[in-house]
């Protein structure tokens, strides 16, 4: 049972490349820095929602929900509060709004668990539009937070590590573990003991409120926000892709995925932003027909999960 | 006096609801593929109606002798070469479940993209028969009361084709347990791309009746997936009767919805039915057992 005591030489490298990572915005131009912080943002999403769907095989789309739900946090506070306690706030209304949400629907199964979270962003949308429309008469709000490019470079770098680092530290705990038996069989997982709706609920809570912490760091790059441009279910689709091409599983696939990503987004965004869309409709389906195995794919991650050819292992070794 | 009014526009839009879920169970129930990209065919059935009848005056139903087809086609070729090798590929139901739904929603982004490069994202629509009638001391549109006529007509006669001809007993015979079917005789891999391409079909007529008194985008074709999923729920998968019935519950409870407590929170509506009806009863409101 007990995993093989990890080496640990790659620590130091690991460092130093953060601290090096730290440095770049000395050097580079407030262009680059700019799209390193979209890579940053979306590797920690990516990481953050491989964590939970890709161990546990509960696909969410509720990604752009949760970064929505920071994002409008800072849109509401920011000029009462202090950036530090705004942030923090917006992680714990993550935490709560997920807690609620997974108590209630981590009972679905397979596709209506897909699509209630992907109905999850256009539901919490529409109510902050109901709600602006008529209780505070206001459909746009405006950011002013004093907040450079450096300063969201550095906080994006550290929730990245936090999370990177986070994921591979639990990962090899005993709620990894928990969480890869309930992906292998949920049965299986409650009958050897484990509290399997809390061990759920507390990571999908505590993935989402690392979403609502991206979103409302993201959101200082903006300075007018509106329901449709926090709430936006792209990013949901763009998260679960780049956790799918880079490799879920693995500390770092779903973060290298993010990168030629947010690279094509650039890309294409600026002159072309409808064939992103299409681009990304076939990178789906390219991914489960021709890489399933390529990129350390999900199917091929999947199926070795299964019970029966974890039998099949047994077997054989 | 207007509480008739709402239950009327209800029931009008509820019927739609129960023809573009049949059309869903046609493909999850039967054909057992959860497509995305379902509502697709209804946007591209709706922009058809749109530009022939903008550009050439044709009549809204008589584009329907184009898109339906074509529709028809197109999920056809669909389920044959990017299904199918799922089904022949996939060691078991979840891994085929989870690769159909990537690939659907590729599908979805494909599509929707296509469409807004062609043409731009804003809302179309256009007028037809806007013509106010009078119904049982009620005023209604005459497009919406001829859509609704034309959905339960299509509905109906589809749920006599599948009650009552020997196509329609083998298609129920896949619904309930496919390998069943194919022992006494029934040619399941065809039989399931049928009803596949027919569920397509009848999304883009949809699409067609609802272009007559809806405005609609390119991006339209989600909502509608949402809603066939939810009223394929509420009614129970593979039952089609179930189906037309949640559908017209659906509708209505929009209606009332948006009469008593806010016309912005009807998607809100839809879900609060769809957890309910999951947590609740999971195997549909209209089944037995």
């Amino acid at each position: 049972m007990a995993e093989k005591p990890a080496s640990r030489w790659w620590i130091a490298p690991a460092a130093a490349g953060v601290a090096f990572l730290a440095g770049l915005p000395l050097l580079l131009s407030a262009y680059t820095v700019s799209l390193l912080i979209s890579v940053l943002a979306y590797a920690s999403l990516a990481t953050s929602w491989a964590f939970f769907s890709g161990t546990t095989r509960y696909i969410s789309l509720a990604t752009a929900a949760f970064v929505g739900i920071g994002t409008y946090t800072v849109a509401l506070l920011s000029d009462h509060l202090p950036l530090a306690v705004v942030l923090a706030i917006a992680h714990m209304i993550g935490f709560v709004i997920a807690l609620g949400v997974g108590l209630s629907t981590l009972r679905l199964s397979g596709i209506y668990f897909v699509i209630f979270t992907f109905g999850l962003t256009e539901l919490i949308k529409q109510l902050v539009i109901w709600f602006e429309i008529n209780q505070t008469k206001t459909l746009a709000r405006y950011i002013f937070v004093n907040a450079s490019g450096t300063l969201i470079y550095e906080l994006l770098l550290a929730t990245a590590t936090i999370v990177i680092a986070g994921v591979w530290w639990l990962s090899r705990s005993r709620v990894g573990y928990a969480l890869r038996v309930i992906g292998e069989d949920e049965m299986v997982a409650r009958h050897s003991g484990i509290d399997t709706t809390r061990v759920k609920v507390l990571v999908f809570a505590a993935t989402s409120a690392v979403m609502s912490m991206v979103g409302a760091v993201l959101s200082l790059r903006y300075t007018y926000v509106d329901p449709n441009i926090a709430f936006n279910s792209l990013v949901s689709f763009q998260v679960l892709i780049m956790a799918l091409l880079g490799g879920i599983g693995r500390p770092w696939g779903p973060a290298l995925g993010a990168v030629p990503l947010v690279l094509l987004s650039e890309l294409l965004s600026g002159t072309f932003p409808h064939h992103f869309g299409i681009a990304l409709g076939i990178c789906f389906v390219v991914i489960v027909f021709f890489l399933p195995g390529g990129v350390m794919g999900l199917v091929d991650r999947w199926s070795a999960w299964l019970p029966r050819s974890a039998l099949r292992r047994r077997k054989e070794s | 006096m207007i509480l008739f009014e709402v239950v009327l526009s209800g029931v009008l839009v509820g019927g739609m609801y129960g023809l573009i879920a049949l059309g869903l169970n046609l493909q999850y129930g039967i054909a057992r593929m959860m497509n995305l990209a379902y509502g697709e065919a209804l946007m591209g059935g709706a922009y058809t109606a749109f530009w022939f009848f903008m550009l050439w005056r044709i009549d809204p139903l008589a584009s329907m002798l184009f898109s339906v087809p074509v529709a028809f086609c197109g999920n056809w070729l669909i389920y044959r070469y990017l299904l199918s090798p799922l089904i022949r590929r996939a060691a078991n139901q979840e891994i085929l479940e989870a690769d159909t739904i990537l690939v659907t929603f590729g599908l979805l982004f494909v599509f929707q993209g296509l469409a807004l490069v062609q043409w731009g994202g804003e809302y179309r629509g256009y007028t037809y028969l806007a013509v106010p009638i009078d119904l049982l001391g009620a005023t209604v549109a005459l497009n919406r009361l001829m859509a609704f006529v034309a959905a339960v007509v299509l509905a109906l006669a589809l749920y006599w084709l599948l009650r009552s001809t020997r196509l329609g007993g083998a298609l129920r015979a896949i619904a309930i347990d496919p390998v069943a079917a194919q022992l006494v005789a029934v040619d399941v891999p065809r039989l399931s791309a049928l009803a596949f391409a027919a569920g397509g079909a009848i999304m883009a007529a949809a699409g067609t009746l609802v272009s007559m008194f809806l405005s609609f985008n390119a991006s339209i074709g989600i909502v509608y997936t949402l809603k066939a999923l939810i009223v394929v729920i509420m009614g129970g998968v593979g039952r089609m009767l179930g189906c037309l019935m949640a559908g017209l519950l659906l509708g209505l409870a929009e209606a009332l919805g948006a009469y008593l407590v806010d016309p912005g929170l009807t998607l809100a509506i839809n879900f609060a039915l769809f957890l309910l009806v999951l947590l609740v009863r999971p195997q549909g409101l209209f089944s037995r057992g």
